[in-house]
């Protein structure tokens, strides 16, 4: 691999990583406090890039790029106060179930409201073009958008989380949410917030992917199982380990497609062949760039293995 | 007006009602169509636009009274791309007592459909089934799975390919050349031939790249572009379609690439927008028709369709097959499916491509094809641009039919001939 290969593929993995960060910051947020595994999560990622797709055809690009966050975190305050509420006391078996049902419902309105096939949601001409070149290849203006965006969502993120008040108390109530209520905070509150809150993230991460790839009710399907393997790699509940696991699986991905070896070139330098009569040849011949859509999941496995509670999760009881 | 002459009038009006009462048959047929291809997904766009492709040709057949006393009707099914779902829209076609089925979006789908026709013709006979393949093009569906209940309106792959390796060969600037394809039986054909041609053909070339990935799932191919450029490739030669296309180009677009693109369907839905400007001169295609052949046949029903459906008509191969299932109904003079086939091998057909042929030995249609490379409009050669880009296709090579017939090694199973 050359360096310019190899540079360009660390630009775009990152790029990959940060907009897996944006949408598992919220995640992993909901899941510590709320204990909830968010089934709807990447609805909201979906829904985010419809809204920033129906504002940009009234009012342009940039405010639907503020305007359908906005939106999107609404809607999950609503589906946190009149859904998960109420189910709370049932426990989170009860509340996974409920948000399993809501993405579905959730597909099936947006299909109903804009159609099945994708609709044309773009990236405005601004950010069309090259931002530089890393010797012949251009990296776009739009990944560099991203990467902007998703590191300002960061740092605004963790300025929050540890200098603010709502921040401190919303820390707090991750691991010790009886004694804050006890101190007379409104606990119930925090959750709304904290579930909007992720859910705008995602929608934010919707109304700028959605523009760059495809814009389609099933666009969430794919990158929700990513999300999954992104929270229990990064540590459930963790925002650096998350933060970690999305620029690490961004990284894997984009280095994986470039690289067409397989096992059995690997035993080809160690002076072993392969025979074609060997009942695993499609095995041993499976270069990387094939395998790539699976290592996320594989890395999921081999973690649930050897270190169930993820690189940076702290607890494993729960 | 005097009495006479009213009566005179009366009398011109009757004769007239009276003729055209008796140029049609006492009862109207409708043949009903399934069509059964993606309607929602990635590829979705690719699939409502030949859906309208259909409808439209079903529309001029009825206008146009193409088969005297038979209607056509396009019945919709959304196989989501998936060859399962799909053989339940067979199923479901059966039981509305559908007895034509038109399908092109994956060969893997066309596949499955010939399997499932099959198996119900057998089993049914007197109901049978008959596929119209307008778009599914690997080789082997006219070669060692053909059946009698298939029929193929789209150039197969191979014949594709042997037309563009033989004008690849004659380009001096193609030196290294790289391969991306989608991960399945139609994917997997293209990248087998054009290795194979190549290697034929212009040894000297280099094959520096070689990539499969899944089907209607990529939504970013920046990596696959960057290896491009890492492997320094001057041509790139695509099978794909549909998303796996516009993004591909997109993503070359982005950055920077400036290998020329050879494809097999870079005239579909959403490819224009994305090579714009940018694609200029870079990208050629191979098909049976475009809007801007020699004084431009087909240009009434590109303004039509555009000025109905707001979008580009493309997909020429569904228009071909309603006109050849209509003449064989006409000269079978019936609507039943296995007079129609027989009555379909060996047909002739006249249309904007040039002239057709239904190869009987293995259900083939043979046809002219078309190289053509994306230009600015010139409003002389380059009229019809697509997707209001201002750019269009421009014909670099006719091929005329037996340029790209290729022999076949279909042994075809016939069911008795109906008297």
């Amino acid at each position: 691999m050359n360096t310019e290969l190899a540079l360009i593929s660390a630009l775009n993995g990152a790029s990959y990583g940060l907009l897996l960060f944006m949408l598992s910051a919220g995640l992993t947020l909901i899941f510590s406090m709320m204990g909830v595994l968010n089934f709807a999560h990447a609805s909201f990622y979906m829904l985010g890039a419809y809204c920033g797709y129906q504002i940009s055809q009234w009012v342009g690009f940039w405010p639907g790029l503020v305007l359908a966050p906005l939106a999107v975190g609404l809607m999950g305050a609503g589906v946190e106060r009149y859904g998960l509420r109420s189910l709370h006391a049932r426990g989170p078996v009860a509340e996974l179930l409920f948000t399993f049902g809501l993405s579905y419902v959730i597909v099936e309105l947006v299909q109903v409201l804009w159609g099945r096939p994708p609709v044309p949601y773009r990236l405005p001409p601004e950010l069309d073009g090259p931002l530089f070149s890393v010797f012949t290849v251009d990296f776009p203006r739009a990944r560099g958008f991203v990467m902007l965006v998703a590191a300002l969502i960061l740092g605004a993120l963790a300025l929050m989380l540890r200098f603010s008040r709502i921040g401190m108390v919303i820390q707090a109530a991750l691991s010790h949410s009886k004694t804050v209520e006890t101190l007379g905070h409104d606990v119930p509150r925090i959750h709304m917030l904290v579930f909007g809150g992720g859910a705008a993230l995602a929608g934010l991460a919707g109304a700028i992917g959605g523009a760059l790839t495809v814009t389609e009710p099933n666009m969430g399907g794919p990158i929700g199982a990513i999300l999954f393997v992104v929270v229990v790699v990064g540590g459930m509940g963790s925002l650096a380990g998350a933060f970690l696991a999305s620029l690490a699986i961004g990284e894997i991905d984009a280095f994986a497609k470039v690289i067409d070896r397989s096992p059995a070139d690997l035993a080809a330098a160690l002076g072993l062949s392969i025979d074609p009569a060997n009942p695993l040849y499609g095995l041993w011949t499976l270069t990387l760039s094939q395998a790539a859509p699976v290592l996320p999941f594989l890395l999921l496995v081999l973690v649930l293995l050897v270190r169930p509670r993820g690189l940076l999760g702290r607890r494993e009881d729960r | 007006m005097t009495g006479k002459a009213i009566a005179r009038l009366l009398l011109i009006s009757m004769a007239c009602s009276a003729a055209a009462a008796a140029a049609e048959p006492a009862a109207q047929t409708t043949v009903r169509i399934a069509y059964i291809d993606p309607l929602s997904g990635l590829m979705g766009p690719v699939g409502n636009n030949t859906l309208h492709s259909w409808q439209y040709a079903a529309e001029l057949a009825d206008r146009e009274n193409w088969a005297p006393g038979v209607r056509f009707e396009i019945v919709p099914f959304d196989n989501k791309l998936s060859p399962q779902e799909s053989l339940n829209d067979l199923k479901s076609a059966i039981d509305q007592d559908i007895h034509y089925v038109v399908q092109g979006n994956g060969t893997s789908v066309a596949r499955a459909l010939i399997g499932g026709i099959s198996k119900h013709n057998e089993r049914n006979p007197g109901k049978e089934v008959v596929f119209l393949n307008y778009a599914a093009v690997d080789p082997d569906l006219t070669n060692g799975e053909c059946t009698f209940w298939h029929f193929r309106w789209d150039a197969n792959s191979d014949m594709k390919m042997e037309g563009l390796t033989n004008f690849i060969s004659k380009q001096k600037d193609v030196h290294r050349v790289y391969l991306i394809n989608q991960d399945y039986a139609f994917g997997h054909q293209v990248q087998r031939a054009a290795r194979e041609y190549l290697a034929k053909k212009r040894p000297d070339i280099e094959i520096v790249g070689d990539d499969l990935h899944p089907l209607a799932k990529v939504t970013d191919f920046s990596q696959y572009v960057a290896k491009m450029k890492a492997a320094n490739a001057d041509t790139v030669i695509t099978g794909n379609w549909g998303s796996d296309l516009s993004l591909l180009i997109k993503a070359a677009r982005d950055a920077g690439l400036t290998a020329n693109f050879y494809t097999y369907y870079a005239g579909t839905v959403g490819v224009p927008t994305q090579m714009g400007a940018a694609g200029a001169e870079h990208v050629r295609m191979i098909y049976l028709w475009q809007p801007n052949i020699d004084k431009f046949p087909g240009q009434d029903l590109v303004k039509e369709f555009k000025s109905k459906y707001k979008e580009d008509f493309a997909t020429m191969a569904a228009y071909n097959a309603l006109r050849g299932l209509a003449d064989a109904i006409h000269k079978a003079g019936s609507v039943e499916p296995v007079r129609v086939a027989y009555a379909l091998e060996g047909l002739r057909l006249h249309s904007f491509g040039g002239d057709l042929e239904v190869r009987a030995s293995d259900h083939q249609v043979e046809q002219p094809l078309y190289i053509s490379s994306w230009q600015k409009l010139d409003g002389k050669k380059i009229k019809y641009d697509q997707e209001d880009t201002g750019y269009g296709w421009r014909v670099e090579v006719a091929l005329p039919a037996d340029a790209v017939t290729l022999p076949t090694s279909c042994q075809m199973q016939r069911p008795a001939r109906p008297n």
